[in-house]
């Protein structure tokens, strides 16, 4: 270990998370590792909703519409939804950038900016749907 | 001499898995979309006869084993990031693994017994 300490360069280290200021890809890139640690987090209810949801026994199907009117699954389930589009908006831009789309500066803020804007527009537009709106 | 041999070298492959697993997992969460539109929840019957067709069966388990292995790649990321005793970030490894393991035993018995 002492060697690779010779071989390795003091770097100066900032790592005052109250004062350091990101851009927004930045934002967008932790967002994409918090929602995904939620969906990974959530995974058992998702199965055990599909399980019911696809049970012939009426009183699981009973038991899926009682859980899945509760207001507090429901918020779990607009935050999932937000979860997988915001993974799925972020992760189309990370296949872009392996194949050298939007790499520049100004494009990278901009397609920052559409994977917040378009995940939290359809995450409106399936919540209003969740809570029946429509 | 000197030089301190470092990782386990499944950088690239995890790196690969991750984008295939995230484009397959893509398509299907698209088909499933489009599905649903065509009309494949208007009914509990609609919805189980769909599910237990040999096609969807077949890009479910796809599906399953992709998320599987995605959300290995990614969570034992986030402990290597974050936890620095060893022993305890193995026993997360370990726990994720167990987890994820279980979890997709679970969902391809669900989608497979239709």
């Amino acid at each position: 270990m002492s060697e690779v300490k010779k071989l390795t360069k003091q770097r100066p280290k900032f790592l005052d998370l109250t004062a350091i200021r990101l851009p927004l890809s930045g934002y967008a890139s932790i967002l994409h590792r918090v929602s995904g640690a939620g969906m990974f987090l959530m995974l058992p209810l998702l199965i055990w909703l599909l399980e019911l949801s696809l049970s012939t026994a009426p009183e699981q199907a009973g038991q899926f519409a009682q859980i899945t009117g509760n207001i507090f699954v429901r918020i779990i389930l607009l935050g999932l939804i937000w979860a997988f589009l915001h993974h799925f908006c972020m992760g189309l831009r990370i296949l872009l950038i392996d194949v050298h789309v939007g790499v520049e500066k100004q494009q990278s803020r901009t397609t920052a900016m559409v994977v917040m804007v378009v995940s939290l527009a359809l995450t409106a537009a399936f919540g209003l749907k969740l809570f029946g709106v429509y | 001499m000197g030089r301190m041999v470092v990782g386990a070298h499944y950088g690239l492959k995890d790196w690969l898995a991750q984008r295939i697993t995230a484009v397959l997992m893509a398509i299907y969460a698209v088909v499933i979309f489009v599905a649903i539109l065509c009309g494949v929840t208007s009914s509990a019957q609609a919805w189980r006869d769909f599910m237990s067709h040999g096609a969807v069966q077949f890009i479910s388990l796809l599906f399953i084993l992709s998320l599987g292995y995605h959300a290995w790649v990614g969570v034992r990321d986030i402990w290597m990031d974050y936890i620095k005793p060893t022993s305890v970030r193995i026993m997360l490894h370990v726990l994720t693994l167990l987890v994820l393991v279980g979890c997709a035993g679970w969902a391809i018995q669900i989608i497979w017994r239709l």
